[in-house]
């Protein structure tokens, strides 16, 4: 039987608004923003730049306090208007994974380190947290390189570590910043799949903003930002097959 | 896992020339800390070891370590016929500058009570104390003079018939040990042509007077010697060593003295506190605002590399924000690096000083006590340099790591 915390949507935002400026220099960066990602799902996020994709994805990632509107995530309200309902970082570091557009991975530390890091912070002891980290290497098939630092790493080693370390909390929401925007087609093709795969079978919502046309396939569902707007777009795999 | 363990591993070949640094630095400030320490016991080392319960020196002055102190020498004999003395010694002590082997040759001379003390209190390290009335000297090794050396002062030539080892001035300079006469000659020798002018001046003197007019033999009598003019005065001394008889009332003794108005009395514990509050006072402070200054640049130093490495890293802070990691962890990344830094740097000046210290001029006496208190300051100092690189990476943005 699963958790009621299970159960719940893995991210929820409602009637989120972020404006800029005051008076005549005031910007609407997101405009009542609604939207929800269950647990195993994959949702593709699109639109040109500007059009407030990273401010949506920064406010859902507690670092960017929206001006109204609410953010759930696992079915805990986190924040209402501009105040945060958590310690955003403490909820940050056991219910929120990130994946950026480069990996940015600690250049000091080696895959296994960078994964076992995260786990560490979140106060898993050293010996069960180096477990969990080979194990979630291992499921990202980047083990062999679990010694190696960052820089002797592929740019696609690179990412798949960066996605082990954001899954090592087992959070309820992975967000993803234009995560194969460094890579080529084809890697960043596996890296998508990667992407499709852990919310499929870790059952973590993945919200992942991305430019790259090729791989609307992968998504279960496809979300349009456009002035700050969010648009649901019908079909995704019609979507995909016409582009 | 230590963060901060690992970007110094990382960052090896900065962390190890930083700490070198460092450690010269340190090493510095502990060798200024030994100078002061050398300084203190090299110039209380005679005090201590001439083995002397009350010095007498001329009156209103501080003694031969403070001022110049001038007494004549007999006055060991009325010193000596104070109920409770045992011994009355006369001590010359004085600094000269010579030529020897074409270099310059700088050296404290200390004149014995010849022949009851022949120096026997003396750390030899090799040959024997001075067994004649004259001519004979015990030097320092720092002098580099070896044992049978001849070496000529004033009119007479001395041979170094024993060697002591870090026996050495406040000034550093090596301390040699004549009897009281012939250290007097040292002091007081003056060229020929000085002599034979000033005998021609005291003859003229005198035969401008009636006295020398009406008595003329007085004439050859002014031009004789200087010491056999009972009317010159007779030969100066330093200092008057006084040891008193066992269980001898120091007090009682000391005030039959202190109604003498010609000289002033003191104990050696005395004569050390002058000693340390004159001059090697003046050195501790001027080495203690060198140290001081040096823990400064240390201070400067350390915080600018660990700013530095923290500005380095700045993206990777944002990333440890961005997923959670505590402030204290953030924090405490940069403390222990900051505090390693200093720790190494201590260890290296520690080492560094081993080798260093011996071949510096002074005696540089290595203080436990000193010891401590660095290692303490550089736990300070290094917590102080973090702060600066640890207020730098609190005010970073966890967004900051999704800027491209």
């Amino acid at each position: 039987m699963t958790s009621p915390a299970a159960q719940q949507p893995a991210i929820e935002v409602a009637n989120l608004r972020k404006v800029y400026g005051r008076g005549h220099t005031e910007v609407v960066a997101i405009r009542d923003a609604t939207l929800q990602i269950g647990r195993g799902e994959i949702v593709g996020l699109f639109g040109p730049s500007g059009s407030g994709k990273s401010t949506l994805l920064t406010a859902m990632a507690l670092i960017n306090p929206p001006t109204a509107g609410q953010i759930a995530i696992g079915g805990q309200p986190v924040m209402d208007g501009p105040r945060a309902m958590v310690d955003a970082r403490a909820f940050r570091r056991q219910h929120i994974g990130f994946v950026f557009q480069k990996p940015n991975l600690i250049p000091f530390l080696t895959a296994l380190e960078n994964v076992q890091v995260a786990l560490e912070i979140n106060d898993t002891p050293a010996t069960k947290a180096r477990e969990r980290a080979l194990e979630l290497l291992d499921y990202l098939g980047v083990r062999p390189r679990a010694d190696n630092l960052p820089d002797a790493l592929s740019g696609g080693e690179q990412q798949r570590v960066a996605i082990a370390r954001a899954l090592a909390n087992d959070p309820s929401i992975i967000l993803a910043d234009e995560p194969t925007a460094s890579l080529d087609g084809a890697l960043g093709r596996q890296v998508m799949e990667l992407f499709a795969k852990v919310a499929h079978e870790r059952h973590a919502g993945v919200l992942v903003v991305t430019h790259d046309a090729r791989t609307l396939d992968v998504f279960d569902r496809i979300l349009d930002v456009e002035d700050g707007a969010i648009r649901v777009r019908d079909n995704p795999k019609e979507s995909a097959s016409a582009s | 896992m230590n963060l901060a363990v690992r970007d110094i591993r990382h960052n090896a070949g900065r962390f190890a020339f930083t700490t070198v640094g460092i450690g010269m630095l340190l090493m510095l400030v502990m060798g200024m800390g030994g100078i002061y320490r050398g300084l203190i016991f090299e110039a209380t080392l005679l005090v201590d070891r001439v083995g002397a319960d009350l010095w007498v020196v001329q009156g209103s002055t501080r003694g031969p370590f403070a001022e110049i102190s001038r007494l004549p020498a007999n006055l060991e004999d009325r010193v000596l016929a104070v109920p409770g003395v045992a011994r009355a010694r006369r001590f010359v002590s004085h600094t000269i500058q010579r030529e020897h082997l074409g270099r310059p040759l700088r050296m404290v001379v200390q004149g014995l009570a010849w022949p009851d003390d022949q120096g026997e209190w003396v750390p030899l390290v090799a040959g024997r104390p001075l067994r004649q009335a004259h001519y004979e000297m015990i030097a320092d090794q720092s002098l580099g003079l070896p044992l049978g050396e001849k070496i000529k002062l004033g009119k007479d030539v001395y041979e170094v018939v024993g060697q002591t080892r870090g026996l050495v001035g406040t000034g550093g300079d090596g301390l040699t040990f004549f009897t009281a006469s012939d250290a007097l000659a040292i002091q007081f020798d003056v060229p020929g042509e000085a002599v034979r002018l000033e005998r021609a001046a005291r003859r003229a003197r005198t035969e401008d007077m009636d006295l020398g007019r009406l008595q003329p033999l007085l004439l050859d009598r002014v031009a004789c010697l200087a010491s056999g003019l009972p009317s010159l005065a007779t030969p100066q001394v330093s200092a008057i060593l006084v040891t008193l008889q066992p269980g001898a009332d120091e007090a009682a003794v000391r005030s039959v003295l202190r109604t003498w108005p010609d000289i002033t009395v003191y104990s050696t514990q005395e004569q050390k506190d002058l000693l340390l509050a004159g001059m090697v006072d003046k050195a501790r402070r001027q080495l203690g605002l060198f140290r001081t200054l040096l823990i400064i640049i240390s201070t400067i130093v350390i915080a600018l590399i660990i700013y530095t490495l923290t500005l380095d890293k700045i993206r990777d802070i944002a990333l440890l924000k961005l997923i959670g990691a505590r402030n204290t962890v953030i924090g405490g990344l940069i403390l222990q690096q900051a505090l390693l830094m200093g720790a190494v740097g201590y260890a290296l000046a520690w080492i560094m000083g081993l080798y260093v210290f011996p071949h510096f001029p002074r005696r540089v006496l290595i203080d436990p006590a000193d010891l401590t208190s660095l290692a303490l300051i550089v736990v300070v100092i290094s917590t102080l340099a973090s702060l600066i690189g640890i207020w730098k990476a609190l005010r970073v943005e966890p967004n900051t790591v999704l800027a491209v």
